[in-house]
């Protein structure tokens, strides 16, 4: 499984294989300078023995030796640094562009049905978990395994029995090490969970503060947050307190292998087996050798969550894709406006059936009003209209053809479409308004702002039409964001229109212009209204009032009236209460 | 960041007792270098076998007491951290509990959020590290030094070189470095921003066909982070090689100076030794140092924003007196003059407001977008001061009311239907905490939320996920609207709370309000001529100012604003007769 992630992976280094080959070399070559720095300090403090004896021939070469392999250390060290940052970060760039366009091609199904939050996290977080964890954590390791092979490897070589007692004592800081690593993960899960909590009710307290303040729950709110931050309390001081250990613990294993080390190191010199210096190098040696020990056991936590990361990552990128458009599909250039409905039957879920059989004919220029309650079938027949959904039986035809024979693009290209949730993206106001047609004059821009009654409060915006849209739409009111939306369909004057609940957001004297303007754009053009607003639909072709995924009626405003049907109810309700008042 | 400092205050014991232990632990661990000088000057050179071995045992005890202190050190942070960070977090909420909206809107609801989680983490950090490290790591890098300068003077001369350049380098590299990261993650939220925009805006960009233009937009992001993060790593990854080159060729120069001296007798080859080790133990301990510095300086600014709200006063204060407020026949809620402001706007946005609203009159507000409507109906509990006139309930000035006492008298619906996480029952429960399930059930009824309440399995006690997400928009307004109820309030304020009702409920909510709600005043906010039009009396707003008051009849022969709006909804049939029939 992790072998498959792995291989994966790897393969996403491939354009960056030099720099790979380039970094594990450089490893080698500073961590073997490195370890040859104490063995030449001590080699040098031999020469150095007492008043009198001091070799000042040998000196001097074993110090430019000695100046040779640190300066080569630290320039090796860097250039592995700097290959595993490039390499870390291009792949990670690499992978996070595969995987942001990979969602330009999945099923609008998948977008709908997975929560946002959980994919913007694999595109940052996860993607980054991999390249701390698996990318700069295999050179860690690399180098940690080289220095303790390396450091084992002259020890043997100067002493076998002071490298036998580090030998023997070492697994004593793994031991302890891995012990805290234990001890302080359950606490820092139940910290993470408790703050999680914590973090959860700030959020929504805050975020409903004026709400609070409204009832007057205030000191209710409060008993709560000390109640959670209570036993917040209580496990991050124990989290904290046992992950804390882990350097005084650390320091006291080094302390005791330092001083065996030294003892049994002066024993032997005392017994002629080892020179002053050498003791010196063990000395180095100990101090340096239970680090990259410590370091392991944290890679390997790392790697495996970098691991969990990865497969998140890669399930994303295994989705299905959309059923590419055939290569011979048609590519729109011109509409007429004639689209048709054919025995049309579709549902989000398989167990629950929506539209069932929907048959409509809809001539070159009309407009057609959908009405009906919540969860009648309104939006899901623009998604079919749209092609964001495929229908599961019968066909759709535009102008005669099946949309499944004409481009995505060109098809959706056909429509200008509103939609009640206001869509803008953080760029100036004039970028969003000429989203559908870039290379927009001012004047055209200007144009479509003033037909769709924006031109007024852009001007009054600090910069105008060059000012920035906040991340959260924060300077615009949610009626203004629509106009805008408005605006920006206005612009590309598309042959086709789909409203849904397109002015829901707008006060009413405001849509009443918007509306006009609506007129005079959809004359002789094929559109889709959706509306709860009655009166907004009334001068329609064609009203289809749907209910429960069925046309249940069809017809003219006054028609339907006289009917006295469901959209007789669905019309009169709104003065109900009225009627009652007066009775 | 000193003017947190008082929070220390509170854990005297431990902010003391923790340094004073790392300290102990650190002046143990500057003599281990000087043992094994030591025992290599004495014990090896004059062959005394018992010396070293008692040397070793010194070695051992001094390794564990520095335990044992350390232990009791970093005990005493992380009682004294998390306290002090529980400490201000409970300060801070409920210093953000007194603020009036006015404050609320001033540092907005994300970076109060932000300010109470995160930066008072980040405190907490800097606090175990002010107690761990603070001691510890300077006291190590000063402590090598005095012991160096005890062994040779002249030796430390060359330390005295290195040191400067090892703590330029730390300074120059960090201080190019640090504000990158900054940098860095304001690059990272670019890419989540477009991510979410793209996710949120699936179906305008396929309809545009844009989806090569996000591409490049994204992938174009993915560049400028990948190019600064190349370009910082470059930067930082010169730290450790610089260092250690610099203190290793003072360790070079040391050992070549330190001949000559050995050679004369003035020092020993374990001196030589000890030396060494010194300036390695130097290098390790100016490297936290300079983290540290890294840590406090995030910590001072999070410090400075926590400081921020602490030092926020509430622009609304509450009145300590319960008014007792008289039979008289003052109307219930007197606007007189009414003037109000936004912080920091240019124009007001309600002026020259006066209207008298009587005991259990029915009062429609009606107006564009921005007309002032939700803020006028904000005045009434005193969200916001006025700026300039007067606001009266039951004659008294809101000003002189207690603040819980005013708002007990108003039951509000906010535009924006929200719930909490929690069953339906406790949600109901907010306005009057010890309501029973009869009085729950009656509000239910009212608010026409009593058949799918029952409908659901666990019926009052279904659990609410947070912000109401198992439950649809008409169900959570039908259930703010019955938390309104649940209060019994004097007035009702519903403010364009039935947006997301059909038209067949919204009907049946207004019918059951009349009949529900008998002396009760209720204040209904709408962009629907039809909800208000059989109000006892309707305000027509107008950019902030009133342009009518009166009957639905009287404002549509007399009221142009109110007649456009009227007719922008209604035939004019309609709005004038009493709709098809």
């Amino acid at each position: 499984m992790n072998k498959q992630v792995l291989k994966r992976l790897l393969s996403y280094t491939k354009p960056y294989l030099g720099f790979l080959a380039l970094s594990l070399f450089c490893a080698l070559v500073s961590v073997a300078l490195s370890l040859l720095v104490p063995v030449l300090i001590g080699n040098a403090v031999d020469l150095i023995i007492g008043p009198g004896q001091v070799d000042f021939e040998g000196l001097p070469s074993i110090l430019w030796w000695l100046t040779g392999c640190i300066a080569g250390s630290s320039v090796f060290q860097w250039l592995m640094s700097y290959c595993t940052n490039v390499i870390a970060y291009r792949t990670v760039k690499d992978l996070r562009i595969q995987l942001f366009n990979k969602l330009s091609v999945v099923p609008l199904k998948f977008i709908d049905q997975t929560a946002h939050g959980n994919i913007i996290n694999r595109i940052v977080n996860d993607i980054d978990q991999v390249s701390d964890g698996l990318l700069q954590g295999f050179t860690q390791l690399f180098t940690g395994v080289v220095t303790i092979l390396g450091t084992l490897l002259f020890m043997l070589f100067a002493d076998p029995l002071i490298t036998l007692v580090v030998v023997v004592l070492t697994p004593l800081s793994l031991f302890v090490a891995s012990f805290i690593a234990k001890n302080s993960y359950k606490h820092f899960r139940n910290q993470t969970v408790t703050q999680g909590e914590l973090t959860g009710y700030i959020e929504e307290m805050i975020g409903n503060q004026k709400l609070v303040k409204g009832f007057g729950y205030e000191e209710r709110a409060e008993e709560k947050f000390h109640a959670i931050n209570e036993k917040l309390y209580g496990q991050g001081q124990k989290a904290q307190f046992y992950s804390s250990l882990s350097n005084p613990c650390t320091r006291f294993v080094n302390a005791v292998v330092y001083a065996a080390v030294g003892i049994i190191g002066a024993v032997s010199a005392i017994y002629g087996r080892l020179t002053v210096g050498q003791i010196s190098m063990f000395l180095s040696y100990a101090n340096q050798y239970t680090k990259p020990f410590n370091e392991i056991t944290g890679i390997v936590t790392q790697l495996q969550s970098a691991f969990a990361s990865a497969q998140r990552v890669f399930a994303v990128l295994d989705e299905e894709p959309e059923v590419p458009d055939d290569p011979k599909a048609l590519q729109k250039t011109s509409c007429e406006g004639r689209v048709e409905l054919s025995e049309v039957s579709f549902s989000y879920n398989p167990d629950q059936p929506l539209i069932e059989n929907l048959n409509l004919l809809v001539h070159p220029g009309n407009r057609i009003a959908i009405v009906g309650p919540t969860g009648c079938g309104k939006t899901t027949l623009i998604n079919l209209l749209m092609r964001f959904y495929d229908v599961r039986k019968g066909a759709i035809f535009v102008d005669g053809t099946d949309i499944r024979n004409i481009t995505r693009d060109s098809l959706r290209g056909s429509y200008g479409m509103v939609l009640q949730e206001s869509w803008l993206f953080s760029g100036t106001v004039r970028d969003n308004i000429a989203y559908g047609k870039p290379n927009a004059t001012d004047e055209e821009v200007q144009a479509a702002a003033r037909a769709a009654h924006a031109h007024g409060f852009i001007r009054r915006l600090p910069n105008g039409y060059h000012t920035i849209i906040a991340e959260d739409g924060g300077n615009l009111s949610q009626g203004q964001r629509q106009l805008l939306c408005i605006a920006r369909v206005m612009l590309v004057d598309p042959p086709m229109l789909i409203l849904d609940e397109a002015t829901s957001n707008i006060d009413t004297r405001t849509e009443l212009y918007v509306q006009e303007a609506f007129q005079k754009m959809m004359e002789g053009r094929t559109s889709f209204i959706v509306a709860h607003r009655l009166s907004t639909i009334k001068n329609a072709d064609v009203i289809l009032v749907m209910d429960k995924g069925h046309i249940v009626e069809q017809g003219k405003h006054e028609e339907l009236l006289q009917k006295r049907g469901f959209y007789y109810r669905l019309y009169n309700s709104q003065f109900a209460a009225s009627e009652d008042a007066q009775a | 960041m000193w003017k947190l400092k008082r929070y220390l205050g509170r854990y005297k014991k431990q902010v003391i007792l923790g340094p004073l232990f790392k300290f102990t632990e650190a002046v143990l661990e500057l003599f281990v270098p000087l043992v094994m000088a030591e025992v290599i000057d004495v014990g090896v050179a004059n062959q005394d076998l018992p010396y070293v071995l008692k040397m070793g045992g010194l070695l051992l005890l001094l390794g564990a007491v520095g335990l044992g202190c350390a232990l009791i050190c970093q005990y005493s942070a992380s009682i004294a951290s998390q306290g002090i960070g529980t400490i201000l977090r409970n300060d801070v909420y409920h210093k953000i509990n007194s603020f009036s909206h006015r404050e609320i809107d001033r540092f907005g609801t994300h970076s109060l959020v932000t300010r109470l989680t995160n930066d008072i983490n980040q405190l907490q950090v800097a606090v175990a590290m002010l107690i761990r490290l603070v001691v510890r790591a300077p006291f190590l890098a000063i402590g090598a030094v005095v012991m160096a300068f005890t062994i040779d003077l002249k030796l430390s001369l060359i330390l005295l070189a290195t040191l400067p350049l090892i703590i330029l380098v730390l300074w120059l590299i960090m201080g190019k470095s640090v504000p990158f990261f900054k940098v860095m993650q304001k690059k990272l939220d670019r890419i989540s921003l477009i991510t979410r925009e793209n996710l949120e805006g699936a179906r305008v960009i396929r309809a545009f066909a844009k989806q090569e233009n996000e591409k490049a937009r994204f992938s174009e992001a993915s560049d400028d982070l990948a190019d600064t993060a190349v370009g910082v790593g470059k930067l930082s990854a010169l730290l450790n090689p610089l260092t250690y080159t610099i203190m290793n060729l003072g360790i070079v120069a040391v050992l070549w100076a330190g001949g000559g001296q050995v050679n004369a007798g003035e020092l020993s080859q374990g001196e030589i030794i000890a030396f060494v080790n010194y300036m390695t133990q130097i290098l390790l301990a100016l490297v936290v140092v300079a983290n540290l510095v890294v840590t406090f300086t995030k910590a001072s600014a999070s410090a400075a924003r926590v400081n921020e709200v602490l030092e926020t006063a509430p622009s609304v204060v509450s009145k300590n007196k319960t008014v007792t407020v008289e039979k008289t026949d003052a109307p219930q809620i007197s606007f007189q003059n009414v003037e109000f402001c936004y912080e920091g706007a240019e124009a007001p946005s309600l002026q020259g407001v006066t209207v008298d609203i009587k005991r259990g009159e029915t009062v429609g507000i009606i107006g564009g977008t921005g007309s002032g409507k939700s803020t006028l109906v904000h005045l009434i509990p005193r969200f916001y001061d006025i700026t300039e006139g007067k606001l009266l309930i039951d004659g008294v000035d809101v000003k002189e009311y207690p603040l819980s006492q005013l708002r007990k008298k108003v039951g509000l619906v906010p535009q924006k239907a929200a719930v909490v996480s929690g069953t339906i029952a406790e949600n109901l429960r907010w306005g009057k905490e010890n309501a029973s399930d009869e009085e729950l059930i009656k509000a239910l009824r009212t608010a026409q939320a009593l058949e799918f309440v029952m409908a659901l399995p666990d019926g009052l006690e279904t659990h609410i996920e947070q912000g109401g997400k198992n439950i649809s928009g008409g169900q959570k307004q039908r259930l703010t609207i019955a938390r309104a109820l649940v209060g019994k309030p004097e007035v009702l304020i519903l403010d364009d709370s039935s947006s997301a009702l059909d038209f067949a409920t919204d009907a049946a909510l207004r019918r059951a309000l009349r009949r529900d709600t008998e002396g009760m005043t209720v204040l209904i906010v709408s962009q629907r001529a039809g909800s208000i039009r059989h109000a006892d009396k309707i305000i027509v707003l107008d950019d902030g100012e009133v342009a009518g008051i009166g009957k639905h009849d009287d404002l549509f022969e007399n009221c142009a604003v109110y007649r456009e709006i009227c007719l922008s909804q209604l035939s004019a049939e309609e709005a004038k007769g009493r709709g098809v029939s």
